[in-house]
């Protein structure tokens, strides 16, 4: 994990690497500040000159001084390279989803992968901040005073060898009791925030079902959970404080004790004033610097988790590469399927297509239909290599899908989506996502096929109205016309319809179609639909069952030889022959 | 100013807010917390004792003659700490009880505010805004109330208890302490200002990243159908670069803070050395509370007391930026607790009524039956009207914004039993009027009668149980299947359950799932369809068994394969109730007994089918439209 996040150091490893030096040398002047100041406090006992002490004083403002601009650069480099770190990780996770095939997108929810771009990067950089900067520190800063103890006070500063242990271990054992429950905790605690999330979005089913007080006691109940647990943890950490003020009182004592035994009967040889109030300042930092040390430890396993959900964004392999000697040209827009089978996952059991063998003449009207999962949208997003066929080769313009270049693939295969999307931004943004360089008569163009312009042009805007985030401002129905406008602008030789039309009004669909049909008549057109009066005049209906081609024809044919068709046919149709 | 005044009246109300939870339990935590910071600063007294013991007797080396003095001292001090560990030990238990306990009973306060709010205010407000108050808001408050509050009290008391003991020393002294650390205070000030500053504006870019990236995200398939990779990558640096340059401003700022009042200390540190050497040589007549002469034994411990002052202040700038963050995300709490919750002076209540001897009266048990309770309270009378689901709206008119109505003039009559369907675009105000039905938004003109009571007079929560409603857009709940379709009726029987979900042509995908009834659905049902989930939604109206329902496209993502076999099914479920259908499929609103085409919030058409295509209007238009594809 570690070898992981630390790639994304690159151009700021500089203010890394600088930053515990710095820290190092601030470390040294704090620790010798104390005993430069016994010494100045031994002088003065003994009656020493005035030029004496400010001699003292000069050195040891300077020493001050250093420690500062040592401090403030570490802390300046600090910030740039943990600030750094958090950009380029944040950089590296968005370039990589950006890679990600269909099947990569499946595996991560979208929340979840906002989350490990904001919250856990924001974690590791706080915990990249603590390591760098006071996870050094606080080691260095125990080593040296303990040092500068034995220098000091000889023999006195063996309690701190007792002492510190002693703290190290209960710090351990506290940290070693709480982990678990803290991990556990905040799983309850996502889970009791997207029960809230779930209860917002569902305001109105709540409501209508007026369910408040149900969910109130829901929540109450899952609340006094995370609670009760988080309390326990906490309790526990609680000792922390308490432990170190134990150990740091234990140690003042002695000091204090024995400290003024043997100044007295060695008659301030071993030891004088001076040396014992620096031991006492050595102990303070000592202690402190163990304690610092165990939140940081504390805090880098939380980060840890976070760390953990960052590099599986980042390793995350994706499965579909381009070619190595990739086709940059599609010859035509015919299609076809030999022997394919596909699955969604290697592992799992269902295979989502089955044997499907077909043939798409270039500029031909194709219609698929079946019901709610018979896998009408597996069988167009192979066509344009969303997915890789399990088996089995899908061919475009004659050519396995596999050797072309991606983005040629696709450009020139057009897909609207089932579940399509709008950006937040103006119409004209938006439609230039299929073609960058576009020109708004061109724009224009598209949208009178697509049958968008009519409504476009009644906004007061017109072309540059601007899109809400998700396309909340527009109708489900303008919703689809803008995205086929948008697909429209690729200039494909093959465009696919998956459903992309069920908001649309009859009248308007039919008007669709009969306009690709006279505008775009070389391109091949497949139309997904659960009406089947959207593929009646289609050159082919393809009938899908679970997976499987059920049966191929005309409308005709179909309506003659098979059952499903007239199934869905009649259940569209009936109450109209009831009527007539 | 005025922005500063307010933000003390928010640590003053969370303050309050907290005594409220624990009216006993917090005033003896800040006992205890003062307690502990008092006793744990006057061992310097002590010390300073025994240093001077110790000083004195340090030539003449017999132990023997002080050491009774000495251990006496020490056992004062022993005493003193124990008394702190105690009081320590104990504030950081119950602190930990008390940030706790105040989150949860914060998060309940805030859950249960927000259940009784308009769903107008769920509509007009960002749903990841809303709940940022459940996860950012709150996690801020958690530091700010268990490190940041004990902390600013203990520095506080700590620095008058060590300012009077320095005071009880020498006063010369103390006012150079007192200079420096007004000194330390400016820079915190300003450097401290500007860290949170920074910081806020990092919160900012962090949110623009954030929403960036949701909505890249949302749409990562539309990202790679269209190729736009490149683009989308370009548009996150230039967030990101900016989200970068802002947190290590944030951040230099406040890493730099530390070193500079550590170091002010250590510069302290020396300097009261030196001014105590100098005072010590030339033997300058003290100034104190002690009335004691200058000596070591009174710098010595001088200069740890400045070590420790110093500290104090240290730990006060520490949680500024906690204390600045925890503000922010207490006045957005607050802000959240104090909207207005949603009015309801309905008085009819509905009740389960059976008929005796003729006469409607009101019983205990489910009858099957139900009765409008109407007090009067003029007369002092209660009458009973049977819920019938007879619907009348009167010229109504409503607007969602002020001056732009969204319903004009409507007037709709659904007798009981009647299926009522409304066709139209999409914005003609399909949706609206069932919105007003339930009385999620109140009419601003014209009167809706159920069953001859104006709705005005029913309470809400009643009114919503008679009504039924199935939505487009169909929220499930994280639990099992069989929980969810139960979320209709929460008493109802697993056998009514199952045969609700018959009843809505459900069961069959559902006993095909791996486990059956009890399968455990998450994400709003992420495993099922579109079409499942509506079917189960439809189940879930089912098992409520109300009088009058609201289809709201509730067959919308079924196909009309599946729709044709659940048809039968929904055909029992509306048979005998009041039903409104909304639907852009017109093979499912075809055989309604009414069939209202709106345009604009106008009604335009009325009438059934046969009606309608008699009249050749729009609804011809868009029947024919269909049929012209044949």
């Amino acid at each position: 994990m570690i070898k992981e996040i630390s790639k994304s150091i690159r151009e700021y490893k500089k203010p890394a690497i600088a930053t515990p030096i710095l820290v190092s040398l601030e470390v040294v002047m704090e620790c010798i500040i104390p005993y430069l100041i016994a010494r100045l406090v031994n002088e003065i006992k003994s009656g020493c000159e005035l030029s004496v002490i400010i001699r003292y004083g000069l050195i040891l403002i300077v020493m001050a001084v250093l420690s500062l601009i040592f401090g403030a650069a570490a802390g300046s480099t600090c910030a740039t390279a943990s600030s750094g770190l958090a950009k380029n990780l944040r950089k590296d996770m968005f370039y990589s989803i950006q890679n990600y095939s269909f099947e990569n997108i499946d595996k991560f929810l979208t929340s979840s992968l906002v989350t490990r771009l904001t919250t856990d990067v924001t974690n590791v950089q706080t915990a990249y901040m603590m390591i760098i900067r006071s996870a050094i520190r606080a080691p260095l800063m125990i080593i040296f005073s303990l040092i500068m103890a034995f220098v000091m006070g000889g023999k006195m500063a063996w309690i701190f060898l007792f002492v510190i242990p002693f703290l190290t271990a209960g710090l351990g054992l506290i940290i070693y009791k709480t982990m678990p429950l803290f991990r556990k905790v905040f799983k309850k605690y996502d889970n009791l925030n997207s029960s809230v999330q779930e209860n917002i979005k569902g305001m109105r089913v709540v409501k209508s079902f007026v369910r408040e007080n149900y969910e109130q006691k829901k929540f109450d109940a899952a609340a006094e959970d995370v609670c009760a647990d988080f309390t326990k943890a906490e309790r526990i950490l609680a000792l922390d404080n308490p432990l170190m003020q134990f150990c740091l009182y234990v140690d003042m004592v002695f000091i204090l004790s024995f400290g003024s035994y043997t100044i007295i009967t060695s008659q301030g040889l071993n030891l004088d004033v001076g040396q014992m109030s620096a031991l006492l300042t050595y102990g303070f930092m000592m202690l402190s610097s163990l304690m610092m040390l165990s939140m940081i430890f504390v805090m880098i396993t939380m980060a840890a988790e976070s760390g953990k959900r960052i590099v599986e964004v980042l390793s995350e392999k994706c499965t579909l590469i381009n070619p190595k000697d990739p086709l940059y040209e599609v010859a035509d827009g015919s299609i076809s399927f030999e022997n394919v089978s596909f699955k969604y996952s290697l592992k799992a059991e269902r295979r989502a297509l089955a044997d499907i063998n077909l043939n798409i003449k270039s500029g031909e009207t194709v219609g698929i239909i079946g019901g709610t999962g018979s896998s009408k949208s597996s069988l167009i997003q192979l066509i344009s290599r969303l997915y890789d066929a399990t088996e089995g080769i899908v061919k475009v313009g004659g050519i396995d899908v596999r050797k072309y270049d991606l983005e040629t693939l696709r450009n020139q295969v057009a897909v609207v989506l089932q579940k399509n999307i709008l950006f937040s931004g103006t119409i004209k943004e938006n439609l230039r996502w299929g073609n960058k360089n576009a020109d708004d008569e061109e724009l224009i163009q598209a949208c009178k096929l697509a049958c968008a312009d009519e409504f476009i042009s009644q906004f007061p805007d017109g072309y540059d109205t601007y899109i809400e985030q998700g396309g909340a401002n527009v109708s489900g129905g303008q919703k689809q016309r803008l995205c086929i406008a948008r697909a429209l602008l690729k200039k494909p030789k093959v465009l696919i319809f998956d459903d992309s039309t069920s908001a649309v009004d009859t009248r308007t669909d039919a008007s669709i179609r009969k306009a690709l049909r006279e505008y775009i008549p070389e391109t091949t057109k497949i139309i997904i639909a659960q009406r089947t009066a959207s593929v009646e005049d289609a050159d082919k209906i393809i009938v899908m069952d679970s997976g499987r081609i059920n049966g191929i024809g005309t409308h005709e044919e179909l309506l003659a030889n098979n059952d499903i068709y007239r199934e869905i046919y009649t259940s569209q149709n009936k109450a109209g022959e009831r009527d007539e | 100013m005025n922005n500063k005044s307010t933000k003390k009246g928010i640590i003053g109300r969370l303050l309050k807010t907290i005594r409220e939870f624990y009216p006993v339990m917090m005033p003896f935590t800040i006992v205890c917390i003062v307690f502990s910071a008092i006793v744990s600063s006057a061992p310097a007294i002590f010390m300073q004792n025994i240093i001077a013991v110790v000083e004195e007797s340090w030539q003449n080396g017999d132990w023997n003659a002080v050491s009774s003095k000495i251990f006496f001292f020490v056992s004062i001090l022993v005493a003193f700490y124990i008394l702190s560990l105690l009081a320590g030990l104990i504030y950081n238990q119950l602190m930990a009880i008390i940030t706790q306990g105040t989150l949860k009973k914060l998060r309940e306060k805030m859950f249960n505010g927000m259940q009784r709010l308009p769903i107008k205010y769920f509509d007009a407000n960002n749903h990841g805004d809303i709940m940022s108050h459940y996860t950012n808001d709150i996690d801020t408050l958690r530091q700010m109330i268990s490190q940041s509050f004990p902390q600013l009290l203990i520095s506080a008391i700590s620095a008058l208890t060590i300012l009077s003991i320095m005071l009880y020393f020498c006063l010369w002294l103390t006012i150079v302490v007192l200079v420096g650390v007004v000194l330390m205070y400016f820079i915190t000030k300003k450097i401290g200002g500007g860290s949170a500053k920074f910081f806020f504006r990092q919160q900012t870019e962090l949110g623009k990243v954030e929403g960036f990236v949701e909505e890249i995200m949302n749409g990562q398939k539309v990202v790679k159908v269209f190729c736009h990779e490149k683009e989308s990558e370009a548009d996150f640096d230039r967030l990101n670069e900016k989200l970068f340059s802002e947190a290590e401003r944030a951040n230099k700022y406040a890493n730099i803070l530390m070193p500079i009042l550590n170091n002010i200390g250590n510069v302290l540190y020396v300097i009261i050395a030196i001014v105590g050497g100098i005072l010590l040589i030339f033997d300058v007549p003290n100034v104190s509370i002690s009335g004691m002469a200058i000596r070591l034994s009174i710098i010595v411990p001088f200069l740890n007391m400045t070590k420790h002052f110093v500290g104090s202040i240290n730990q006060v700038s520490n949680q500024i930026n906690s204390v600045v963050m925890g503000m922010a995300g207490t006045e957005r709490i607050f802000n959240l607790m104090d909207q207005l919750p949603e009015q309801d002076e309905g008085y009819v209540t509905l009740v389960n009524a059976k008929e005796v001897d003729g006469v409607l009266t009101e019983c205990e048990e489910r009858t099957g039956m139900w009765a409008w309770k109407h007090p009067h309270q003029a007369e002092g009378t209660v009458t009973y009207t049977k819920l019938r689901g007879d619907v009348r709206l009167f010229d109504v008119d409503f607007a969602y914004v002020e001056g732009k109505n969204v319903l004009q003039n409507v007037s709709i009559y659904a007798k009981p039993g009647q299926k009522v369907a409304f066709v139209g675009a999409t914005g003609a105000g399909k949706t609206t009027i069932t919105n007003l039905l339930n009385r999620f938004y109140d009419i601003a003109d014209g009167k809706i009668r159920y069953d001859g009571i104006n709705i005005n007079k029913i309470k809400k929560s009643d009114l919503r149980r008679s009504l039924g409603i199935v939505l487009q857009d169909t929220n499930l709940f994280t639990g099992t299947v069989i929980e969810n379709i139960r979320y209709g009726k929460l008493d109802a029987t697993d056998e009514e359950c199952i045969a609700a979900a018959r009843l809505a042509g459900a069961d069959d995908f559902i006993t095909r799932l791996p486990d059956g009834y009890q399968t455990y659905l998450s994400g709003n049902g992420a495993n099922l369809s579109q079409g499942q989930r509506q079917l189960l939604s439809i189940a879930r109206a089912a098992v409520a068994d109300p009088p009058v329902m609201i289809l709201d496209e509730a067959t919308s993502s079924i196909d009309t394969r599946t729709e044709a076999i659940v048809q039968r099914g929904m055909d029992a479920l509306m048979e005998g109730r009041t039903v409104f259908v909304i639907a852009h499929r017109l093979s499912t609103v075809k055989n309604s007994d009414v069939i209202i085409v709106l345009d604009h919030g106008c009604i335009i058409e009325r009438g059934d089918h046969n009606d309608l295509i008699a009249q050749k209007g729009q609804y011809y238009q868009l029947y024919t439209g269909a049929f012209e594809l044949e």
